[in-house]
């Protein structure tokens, strides 16, 4: 089980939560355990060919999946996966 | 051998032109008893500072032969003439005190060493910068040298600019187009009640002016592009992103790569906060972080979104945190990494961004970009105005 830390835009689909649980071998399944889960974070996690779309940032605990083996990264007990979409805020 | 408690010894004590004559001849150890800020202000050139409540500790360190000539001064020989007797209590057998202190000593026109350029109430008003060992003199005078440009007098210009004002910055340039208005005060500290309605720079301007007359404000009311932007940022040594919106992030990307300018950016969005710090073609730049933003609807900056007040103080205060480091050359700035903070769990995460190699702008194989092209996605069109 890892935990999935869910940004301010994708709370709404998540029903406001922060982190969620999530189980799979993999980067990929965590996130297809989460999109099952919470259906309304798919799109936006997603693009139609089924890769992650550009604009989202994910972590393996502090690293960058496209460094690692992407959504084939192997995550393990007690890992965190970090959602992390651009944000531009300032004012 | 008595003791010092039972036996009153008389300190020698001795006058500046004959301390000086000594210290001349060389073979002198001179200790100045004074307090750091003291020192620091001036001292008479070789003197050792060590303060009177470190003297037990300190003093077999800058005076390990205890037989040797040694004066001490303070400011007007109190403080030198105590030292003196604790020392022949430690057995210290040749020590002379400077009557007077280096006051006399100036007053007789004897040469002191300025350590610094700063007035007199520079001295005062940075002193517990100066006291640090980090910062000291040179750091201060290194931030009062300094311009940086901050992008947003808003929410997280607001604190980054009240704390630069505060430490010294000696330029500090704001580009905002907007004007106060009520619903900004709730966190943009440096605008007031009164305010509102007075453009955002100029707002600013007041407060930085009354808090400290050191700072240059320089006012820019008007939005960035790609026509304004080099001209804009290259008098400046560091650019601070409190941009709230997507166009004016990628542009000011690509223009401070161009120019090699850092940017310590930062956003704010609800109770999350994101900064870092991006030096060009030493760290990842903001498009190898997010090599594409996001699309309108995921991109909250777009329209109307809550932000709790003190966010935008917890985050600008860490961008001034990074700027003072860049400007002072301490610490380690926020390069390659990108801190994300969670207000309602206060919690601090740390990610690694790296150099991405194939990055159109700071890549391996990147080429100048027209500069019409500059903060511009081909694919991309669904840009807000902020």
């Amino acid at each position: 089980m890892a935990t999935v830390r869910i940004p301010p835009v994708l709370r709404p689909q998540t029903g406001g939560e922060p982190e969620v649980q999530a189980e799979g071998a993999d980067v990929g399944e965590v996130l297809r355990s989460l999109t099952a889960a919470h259906p309304g974070t798919e799109e936006q996690l997603f693009g139609d060919d089924g890769d992650l779309n550009r604009y989202v940032n994910v972590y393996l605990n502090d690293e960058d999946v496209r460094v690692l083996d992407g959504l084939a990264t192997k995550v393990s007990e007690g890992d965190t996966v970090v959602i992390l979409p651009a944000m531009a805020g300032g004012s | 051998m008595a003791t010092g408690a039972q036996t009153k010894q008389v300190v020698e004590e001795i006058e500046p032109f004959e301390a000086a004559q000594e210290i001349e001849g060389g073979d002198v150890v001179l200790i100045d008893t004074r307090e750091p800020h003291e020192f620091q202000e001036s001292r008479i050139e070789g003197g050792k500072l060590v303060p009177p409540g470190l003297l037990a500790d300190e003093i077999a360190a800058a005076a390990p032969d205890k037989s040797a000539r040694t004066i001490l001064y303070c400011r007007s020989g109190n403080r030198s003439y105590k030292a003196a007797e604790q020392m022949e209590a430690m057995g210290y057998t040749d020590v002379a005190s400077m009557a007077g202190g280096i006051l006399l000593w100036q007053e007789q026109g004897l040469p002191v060493v300025a350590t610094d350029g700063m007035t007199p109430e520079q001295r005062d008003r940075y002193s517990r910068h100066t006291l640090l060992p980090e910062v000291g003199v040179e750091g201060q005078l290194k931030m009062l040298d300094a311009k940086v440009l901050l992008l947003g007098a808003g929410g997280l210009g607001a604190p980054t600019a009240l704390y630069l004002a505060a430490a010294g910055i000696g330029t500090i340039g704001l580009v905002d187009d907007d004007v106060v208005d009520a619903s900004n005060l709730q966190r943009q500290v440096i605008h007031n009640t009164e305010r509102i309605g007075t453009p955002k720079t100029t707002s600013a301007r007041l407060t930085i002016e009354a808090l400290n007359p050191d700072v240059q404000v320089v006012e820019h009311q008007l939005r960035l592009n790609a026509e304004n932007i080099l001209e804009l940022i290259e008098p400046y040594d560091v650019i601070v992103d409190g941009a709230d919106n997507f166009p004016t992030r990628y542009l000011l990307n690509d223009a401070s790569v161009r120019l090699r300018k850092p940017v310590v950016s930062a956003s704010i969005l609800s109770f999350d906060g994101q900064i870092s710090t991006f030096v060009p073609y030493e760290g990842p730049c903001y498009r190898c972080l997010y090599p594409t933003p996001p699309p309108a609807e995921l991109a909250p900056s777009c329209s109307a979104n809550g932000v709790l007040g003190v966010m935008a103080g917890t985050m600008g205060t860490l961008q001034a945190n990074e700027v003072l480091k860049l400007v002072i050359g301490i610490g380690e700035p926020l390069v390659g990494r990108l801190l994300l903070y969670e207000a309602l769990g206060t919690r601090f995460t740390e990610l690694k961004v790296r150099r991405d190699p194939e990055c159109p702008i700071c890549g391996e194989n990147a080429e100048e970009i027209p500069e019409s092209d500059m903060g511009q996605f081909p694919d991309y069109d669904a840009f807000c105005s902020g």
